[in-house]
């Protein structure tokens, strides 16, 4: 049985990273540098990783920081950096009728909402939860999610073939 | 914790995304807001796992991790040839389907 304590903590942890990453993602979508929207992306994943570890996933806690903020935001960097010719503030991010998007992601959170609280309402987590160790998910990987293993393989396989055909120069 | 505040968590996250999708001309920008659309559901499929007690939600939140980066690197591909032939990357420009 988990303190009380424990789980104001918890919750205090939850809501500080979650409000980091919502101020985050809306300077990614909001700001006027395309570096500085990776650099606020880079926040925005860290949060992620963090509340995977509140939701007792560490394996995928430790892949997202691996994988998103170690080789994704590197890729985004040098895809900026090859891109623009200038580094630094631009008023031409955005399209011309960029405020479309206020009313369908406004409607779209209501909808969200209401439907999240009518669905699961004030559910509990399980407080007593054991941390899912690595063990346990690759018996799942490679016991009964096989073949989508091998069909991701091949994905990687074909994004990889399809990266460096589309991108070098010939 | 509630089940709700990560699952409300995981839905201003997809729709900050989509926004972004929608106001940005930028197509590097355009691919950073779908990383943002991908973490919200990686958020989601977490909170239930640990809710229904199973480990698939981390195996399909390993996929979804790998998928975005294949994603991004044949996105980014992209972006760059995109550059190289007409010198801009904004996704307003590519015109030449529209009837």
């Amino acid at each position: 049985m988990i303190a009380a304590d424990l789980l104001v903590a918890q919750n205090v942890g939850f809501y500080l990273i979650a409000a980091i990453m919502v101020f985050g993602a809306f300077r990614v979508v909001t700001t006027n540098n395309v570096v500085h929207a990776a650099l606020w992306l880079v926040v925005v994943l860290a949060g992620a990783a963090a509340q995977y570890v509140l939701l007792a996933a560490e394996f995928v806690a430790i892949t997202q920081v691996l994988v998103y903020i170690g080789a994704v935001m590197v890729l985004f960097l040098f895809g900026t950096m090859l891109t623009r010719a200038k580094i630094g503030t631009d008023s031409e991010l955005n399209n011309k009728n960029w405020f479309m998007g206020i009313p369908v992601s406004v409607l779209l959170l209501a909808t969200l909402v209401i439907a999240l609280n009518d669905g699961f309402g004030d559910e509990q987590l399980p407080t007593d939860a054991a941390v899912t160790t690595t063990q346990q998910v690759s018996d799942q990987i490679f016991g009964p999610y096989l073949l989508p293993f091998w069909a991701l393989s091949f994905v990687l396989l074909a994004a990889t073939i399809g990266a460096i055909v589309l991108a070098r120069r010939d | 914790m509630l089940l709700n505040q990560f699952l409300i968590l995981g839905a201003i996250l997809f729709c900050i995304g989509v926004y972004g999708v929608i106001a940005r001309k930028n197509a590097v920008l355009v691919l950073m807001s779908i990383e943002l659309i991908l973490n919200s559901v990686n958020i989601n499929l977490l909170a239930f796992s640990l809710r229904n007690g199973s480990t698939d939600g981390h195996t399909f939140a390993l996929y979804v991790i790998a998928i975005a980066a294949a994603e991004v690197g044949v996105g980014l591909a992209m972006v760059l040839l995109m550059y190289r032939n007409r010198r801009s990357v904004g996704l307003d420009e590519l015109s030449e389907m529209k009837g």
